[in-house]
């Protein structure tokens, strides 16, 4: 069957992905139309690590189900590998190829046992038995949780739960994973763990990773930052371009790191530090620098 | 108006083989119009700690006083201790039930036994101190935002005209700047009642920017009481149990290993860019 | 009111898998379902005092080689206690027959005091027969055993694999809503809701506030696993495989026959008497 690539396309394109929603009061009666997504283009590469940022409200989760077509354009189009989102022929294939954890830890765990929630999606799949236990191996493993295969899911922490979903998601062996505010629910130490997993994700395995928070220091180590503001792509850029534009991002509803903040602030009354500082290391060496001079 | 901790244990399932210490010899005085910042690991036994001080809880020994009277005594009436002692709990906006917003900030007042009218000014100077504008009070509340629906059940807590105000992660969920309007609310609540505030929080940043004192808990025990200078030099036994300091601390730190002369307690952004100003001038 | 029914719904030994490396826990769980059912009806098929002895020595043996303790098996009856105690005094004084013991007004029947009797045993070793198996077979392995025991109801349109999605699903989610409630208990107490006094219409209505969060929590729930679900390639039961999927063994098949020779045993008692 024909599918409609364009030339040397990304794992995820949109192409003026439109999304409108029809607000209505308690009656029923028509209030107004919503544009959640306005006319969004994206093209990503197979083992990019995406950032998409945004406050609640700006769209990016809505942008995200588009991505594995729980929810379909209103206008543009959004091609997963090649595959139109829309073609009902592809639906499974599509969601097979870009897996998705959601935010609440709880509500996306089936099984009653960490292994067996891990193979759910295989088993939706088709797999063979073998090759399930397989799969979940591999996956707990690269997650750092197989010694926690036969515990229930009602005993661990957020940051374990939110692992064991993306375990069960990389054993369908997708191309990319979306992780939407995957550690709003969690401690520190939670996202931590959540976000560590990811980078490995990305780094070894090469699964593409389209990561959407509001948590400035998860993004640090993205290839690409798309910033939503009202539906639309306010900013786009690497971390360090993005977090340049500090009174941009306030703007936004968003914040910076305190380190890059508090370069920003030393910035503007004259003190000639660097735009973009993104770690301590980087601060330290451009303010030493800085007063090695006087 | 000052709320005492008397060697206070809690045990769970204190007959099983399960029993679990989470509260052990806790004494604590929490004095009027403190803003003070709880902080510890999960299951450091906050959540146990703050179920306490509203007597929704009650110590397997040790006592606690309200006002120089012991809340679990007899004749002690628990209803009127959770009217001065307000508790908000992680995600109160779950909590939501009535038909319109303005009924659901009713029911605290009503259920102390107030008129009709005498709850409805509550809950109008209530929801006046969260923020709201009155085109949603006669909203149901489910078709508000998130933030939204936050102040509405924060201000469920405020009709009841507490002395002490507890928040449980209040920004949980929220975006930066969500964050940051709730915390402000809060600062300027207590600017202009004087009410206690005690704020449980994961975020050292924000636990640093608002509170003059910080409890830090670790398993079962206060390990730390202190206002926040003096907490966050011990940065390096706090990661010990799962916490850390501000990003600020770090970065004081690290400058001073490099040799440059700046005061390491500073904890918040302000402060250490006076700081650094104050070391370059020199 | 609500922490006892809490409690109460703990203690049903719903859901409570008790841990063992015994012969009944290795059972196929189509084993103990046949079996569980199979038993209950044999309370039913004899009525002699002989029948509740066989009856009872079997259940023993169970009880025995499944290394569980007896005192868990009896946590179960707690909740009954109730129906227990309304069956055998309405058997015992309602009954008609020839007359036994007489105070004031009420008259306690030979007859009587047999069949309250009768009912207390059939009554107790159900609830500790069907413990039994709840005790010996995780949830799980029980939905998968009933969606595979229905199965040729497939033929005739019975949603088979749907019902025991639902099913664990339900399991699966019993112990956060019970949390859920908590908190939910908790946060109204703090703005001075009263759970505990007042006559029943006022408890009711002070239930309002506790059910109208839950139950949007759990549409909430629901709405987000249906999401996930269908994020991880759910689409029914058409084609699916099986992680752990139910084959016999040999000690399966011997556990067939044991409760082939204890039914017949039982028919045979009855017949006979």
């Amino acid at each position: 069957m024909q599918t409609d690539r364009g030339n040397a396309m990304g794992i995820i394109k949109t192409d003026k992905l439109t999304f409108e929603y029809i607000r209505r009061d308690e009656e029923g009666n028509v209030e107004g139309i919503t544009r959640a997504v306005d006319e969004v283009d994206m093209d990503i590469r197979q083992g990019d690590f995406i950032a998409i940022l945004g406050h609640n409200g700006s769209g990016k989760s809505t942008l995200a189900k588009h991505i594995n077509a729980i929810l379909y354009p209103t206008e543009g189009t959004v091609w997963v590998d090649g595959m139109n989102t829309q073609d009902e022929n592809h639906l499974w294939d599509i969601r097979q190829e870009a897996g998705m954890v959601f935010q609440n830890p709880d509500n996306q765990i089936i099984g009653q046992v960490v292994e067996e929630d891990v193979g759910f999606g295989p088993e939706n799949m088709g797999v063979p038995t073998e090759e399930i236990w397989e799969r979940v191996e591999e996956s707990l493993k690269a997650v750092g949780m197989y010694e926690f295969r036969k515990h229930s899911p009602n005993k661990l922490s957020g940051g374990q739960k939110q692992r064991v979903s993306i375990a069960g998601v990389i054993a369908m062996h997708p191309k990319c994973i979306i992780l939407d505010e995957p550690t709003a629910m969690l401690d520190p130490n939670g996202r931590k763990e959540v976000v560590r997993a990811v980078r490995a994700l990305n780094d070894v395995e090469g699964i593409t990773v389209v990561l959407i928070t509001h948590y400035m220091e998860e993004i640090i180590h993205a290839d690409m930052v798309f910033v939503m503001d009202q539906g639309h792509v306010a900013m786009e850029g690497t971390p360090r371009e993005i977090f340049s534009r500090v009174d941009e991002l306030k703007e936004l509803r968003l914040d910076v790191p305190q380190v890059t903040l508090l370069a920003h602030e030393l910035r503007q009354k004259g003190v000639n530090l660097p735009e973009g500082i993104l770690t301590i290391e980087e601060f330290t060496g451009a303010l030493m620098a800085v007063s090695g001079n006087k | 108006m000052s709320l005492i901790l008397d060697h206070v244990n809690y045990v769970y399932g204190e007959d099983t083989a399960l029993a679990v210490h989470a509260l052990k010899d806790i004494n604590l005085v929490i004095p009027d119009g403190q803003f003070i910042g709880l902080i510890g690991h999960t299951g450091s036994g906050k959540s146990t700690l703050v179920q306490h001080l509203n007597g929704l809880m009650r110590p397997t020994s040790g006592a606690i006083y309200y006002n120089g009277e012991d809340i679990h005594d007899k004749d002690y009436e628990k209803k009127k201790l959770r009217s001065k002692v307000g508790l908000v709990f992680q995600y109160p906006e779950h909590q939501l039930f009535e038909i319109d917003v303005f009924k659901d900030v009713c029911f605290g007042p009503k259920n102390l036994g107030l008129s009709q009218k005498e709850a409805e000014l509550r809950a109008y100077a209530a929801l006046k101190q969260v923020g709201l504008g009155d085109e949603y009070f006669y909203q149901s509340p489910f078709d508000l935002s998130g933030g939204q629906k936050r102040r509405v059940a924060i201000a469920g807590v405020l009709a009841m005209k507490p002395e002490i105000l507890i928040l449980d992660e209040p920004t949980a969920g929220l975006d930066p700047k969500g964050r940051d309007e709730i915390l402000d609310q809060i600062a300027k609540l207590k600017e202009e009642t004087g009410i206690t505030v005690i704020l449980v929080s994961h975020s050292m940043e924000d636990v640093a920017k608002y509170v003059e004192r910080i409890i830090v808990m670790n398993r079962g025990s206060v390990l730390y009481d202190d206002e926040p200078r003096q907490v966050f030099q011990h940065y390096k036994e706090l990661e010990q149990v799962g916490l850390a300091a501000p990003q600020v601390t770090y970065i004081m730190q690290a400058l001073a290993r490099q040799g440059m002369e700046v005061d390491t307690a500073v904890t918040t952004i302000k402060e250490a860019e006076q700081e650094i100003l104050r070391a370059l001038s020199h | 009111m609500l922490r006892n029914g809490e409690r109460m719904i703990r203690d049903i030994t719903l859901g409570q898998y008790y841990q063992a490396d015994s012969v009944i826990h290795k059972l196929d769980p189509r084993v103990k379902l046949v079996a569980t059912i199979g038993f209950i009806i044999s309370l039913f098929v004899v009525d002699s005092w002989v029948g509740y002895v066989v009856a009872a020595l079997f259940l023993a043996c169970m009880i025995k080689l499944s290394k569980v303790p007896f005192s868990y098996m009896v946590k179960g009856m707690k909740a009954i206690v109730f129906i227990l105690l309304i069956t055998v005094v309405f058997n015992l004084f309602l009954t008609p027959g020839e007359p036994l013991v007489t105070f004031w007004k009420l008259t306690i029947t030979k007859e009587g005091l047999r069949i309250a009797v009768m009912m207390a045993v059939r009554l107790s070793f159900l609830i500790v027969g069907s413990s039994l198996m709840t005790l010996t077979t995780t949830p799980n392995s029980l939905t998968d055993g009933m969606e595979k025991l229905m199965g040729p109801l497939k033929y005739v349109k019975v949603p088979v694999h749907e019902v025991s999605m639902m099913m664990s699903i339900a399991l699966r989610f019993i112990p956060i809503l019970l949390e859920e409630t908590d908190k939910i208990m908790k946060a109204q107490i703090a703005r001075g809701a009263d759970f505990e006094s007042g006559n029943l219409i006022k408890k009711a209505k002070a239930m309002v506030p506790l059910l109208v969060p839950l139950f949007i929590s759990a549409f909430r729930r629901a709405n987000d696993l249906a999401m996930a679900m269908e994020a991880r390639c759910y689409r029914g039961g058409e084609h699916r495989t099986k992680m752990k999927p139910l084959r016999y063994r040999g000690e399966d098949r011997m556990a067939y026959c044991v409760l082939l020779l204890y039914f017949a045993g039982c028919v045979a008692i009855r017949v006979w008497r």
